[in-house]
């Protein structure tokens, strides 16, 4: 690629290109610091703390992965339910074969990639608003076919077996860090896509379509596969939801709020950005618990929120605070220090979502 | 003779489906919007009417004549607003703003009003009266009254826009909105009246799924946008014959797939959908693909 000749060129004229403002090992070693201390919650919080956290690492792992889709694949799917209710009903169906539903976890997760791939063929040709809708009616025509089988519930749904043998204790604790798992891995993939290649090409796909196809990327390819990596994600936080609710009914796991979530957690974090879900979980987390009482209003609440920052902040959160600080808690840019200054923002466009979205 | 019934029914249903869809259909036409919040302003056309029955109460079939222009000023009021700010702004905030709007219309519809259904009960006689032919065919004349509406308002839709001077700016608008704008059209209000127009169809497709089945807050996506949408991609984008063929595949799709098993009507709907977008993306009629 011409960047690694571009930034000899830059740095023979004393230019420095860093990943970050800031040394990534602080970053590094300050997430791996949050990942311990939030592995050894179960033993420090009450069961109530660790079953709402675990609601949180759902949205988190399902925001991360809308906002790959969205923000960085330029792919608006209002259809990642058919994803959730897939990772659900594949745990389930495993359990209900003898697995254990946690050892099931990776297993329905690679069937939900597995299962995107015709998924990704019947709607790959449709462009952002009827993509939106068909996706939706792609995740309608899943949850039906689910119905017909009465082996696994019907229409109706069955409990969630293999979990019978556990203390409540042990199973609220497993189930907390299999949420964990599911959320840094999920995170860490985000990551590490967006710095590899493909985080250059959806880069270039979101600046400009007919420019990145100009120039050789391939951009069907790159959102095959973004679609699958999503399917994971979602399949695998869809598996964390049966556990935790013991039971896999498919009008919940196949409802359409399940995107409404994902997405609003999205725009309201920064679409865009790594940090921007796990800012919007954390926003919904709280709307959701304060108002919990109130029934249908911390939805209400969240859409119109989202309504406003798509409008008018439309880098959601952090970048209000990334406008301010300058902080990079995900680099996958890149930083230009100047000569002599102290550093300035050159090449910020490279694979961070700061700039505009078409 | 049950299957020549159901093909009937479905052509009839069609024509509801089709109401529904050419909304849809002429917002993207012409803003190049997908609203995703259109099911739900179709089902609030419902509740609006609910409302106007109760205080002025007036026969239900007339009830139209006071929420179809009540949703088309909301219509216009919305896309001059909102719905325009996302649009300068680009294709994804528009489905954000939408989608976002959609959650909060239905989430405002189960918070304030309840999740009950609701319909409107015809109270005239010979409107939920049928007739039949044969022994096994039996049509409804209200179902047959929403097909006779959706093909009316159809015609007169493509008139208005082929002969009617608005007609023409929106066309011109929908083709190229820049040169519009210099040749002395305000692409803002012309937008408006092409979004007036929908809600006033989508109202009047609300109203009559209210007297034809029940309506919920949540019949807005899982049924009424899904549908219409199915309905605009089979029949092809950019035509409004081809909505109605669109709707009308659906819904003999439907009745089929209930004929052969009751559970399946949604279903076989959604298979002939997915089978137009592997083998005719471009839909039945439409000789353009989609982009």
């Amino acid at each position: 690629m011409t960047i690694a000749a571009e930034t000899n060129v830059r740095s023979a004229e004393n230019y420095r290109v860093t990943r970050s403002r800031r040394n990534v090992a602080w970053t590094g070693l300050g997430a791996l610091v949050v990942v311990v201390v939030l592995a050894l919650f179960p033993y420090i919080v009450y069961a109530g703390t660790t079953t709402i956290m675990v609601q949180g690492f759902i949205i988190l792992t399902l925001a991360s992965m809308w906002n790959l889709l969205a923000g960085y694949a330029g792919l608006v799917s209002v259809g990642q339910q058919a994803f959730v209710g897939l990772g659900a009903y594949f745990v389930l169906i495993l359990a209900l074969h003898g697995m254990s539903p946690f050892a099931a976890l990776p297993v329905a997760a690679i069937g939900c990639g597995v299962a995107a791939l015709p998924l990704w063929w019947l709607v790959s040709r449709l462009r952002s608003g009827y993509f939106a809708i068909a996706t939706w009616v792609l995740a309608a025509t899943v949850m039906l076919f689910i119905e017909k089988f009465s082996s696994i519930g019907g229409g109706t749904g069955m409990p969630l077996p293999g979990v019978t043998g556990y203390s409540p204790t042990l199973l609220t604790a497993d189930t907390y860090w299999a949420g964990l798992a599911v959320t840094v891995i999920a995170l860490a993939a985000v990551y590490l896509l967006l710095r590899g290649r493909l985080g250059l090409v959806l880069t270039a796909i979101r600046d400009d379509e007919v420019a990145a196809r100009s120039s050789g990327a391939r951009v069907g390819l790159a959102r095959l596969l973004v679609f699958v990596v999503a399917g994971i994600g979602c399949g695998a936080a869809g598996g964390v939801l049966a556990i935790s609710q013991l039971q896999v009914q498919p009008g919940a796991v196949f409802s359409v709020q399940w995107t409404a979530e994902m997405a609003f957690a999205v725009i309201i974090g920064g679409i865009g950005t790594i940090e921007g879900p796990i800012l919007g979980t954390i926003v919904y987390i709280v709307l959701q618990q304060t108002l919990q009482s109130y029934n249908a209003w911390y939805l209400i609440i969240l859409g119109l929120v989202a309504i406003v920052i798509a409008l008018f902040a439309r880098r959601g959160l952090w970048g209000l605070i990334d406008d301010h600080l300058h902080i990079r808690l995900f680099p996958v840019g890149y930083w230009l220090w100047a000569p002599g200054s102290g550093g300035r923002r050159g090449l910020r466009g490279l694979g961070r979502g700061g700039g505009k979205h078409s | 003779m049950v299957w020549v019934n159901a093909i009937i029914q479905g052509i009839l249903t069609g024509g509801l489906y089709a109401l529904f869809a050419c909304g849809l259909s002429l917002m993207f036409g012409v803003m190049k919007v997908v609203n995703l919040a259109h099911g739900d302003l179709a089902v609030v056309g419902g509740y609006v009417a609910l409302g106007v029955i109760a205080v002025t109460h007036i026969p239900v079939l007339w009830s139209f004549v006071i929420v179809v222009p009540v949703m088309a000023a909301g219509g216009y009021v919305l896309q001059r607003t909102v719905i325009q700010a996302a649009l300068d702004r680009g294709v994804l905030t528009t489905l954000i703003v939408t989608f976002g709007l959609s959650v909060v219309i239905e989430n405002a519809l189960l918070q304030f009003i309840n999740a009950n259904s609701h319909s409107l009960g015809v109270g005239n006689a010979i409107i939920t009266d049928s007739f039949s032919i044969g022994s096994h065919i039996q049509i409804a004349y209200l179902l047959l009254l929403i097909f006779a509406v959706a093909v009316v308002v159809l015609l007169g839709l493509q008139s208005f826009l082929s002969a009617s001077r608005y007609g023409r700016m929106i066309r011109a608008v929908a083709d190229d909105k820049e040169a519009a704008q210099l040749s002395g059209i305000d692409y803002r209000h012309v937008f408006g009246i092409a979004a007036a127009i929908a809600f006033g169809t989508v109202a009047l497709a609300g109203i009559g799924y209210g007297m034809y089945s029940q309506f919920s807050p949540t019949t807005g996506t899982d049924t009424i946008l899904l549908f219409a949408f199915a309905a605009v991609v089979i029949g092809g984008l950019g035509s409004l014959w081809g909505t109605l063929l669109g709707g009308v595949v659906l819904g003999v799709a439907q009745q089929i797939g209930s004929q052969i098993n009751v559970s399946d009507q949604v279903l076989a709907g959604y298979i002939v959908f997915l089978l137009v977008l592997i083998l005719r993306p471009q839909g039945l009629t439409s000789r353009r693909a989609q982009s």
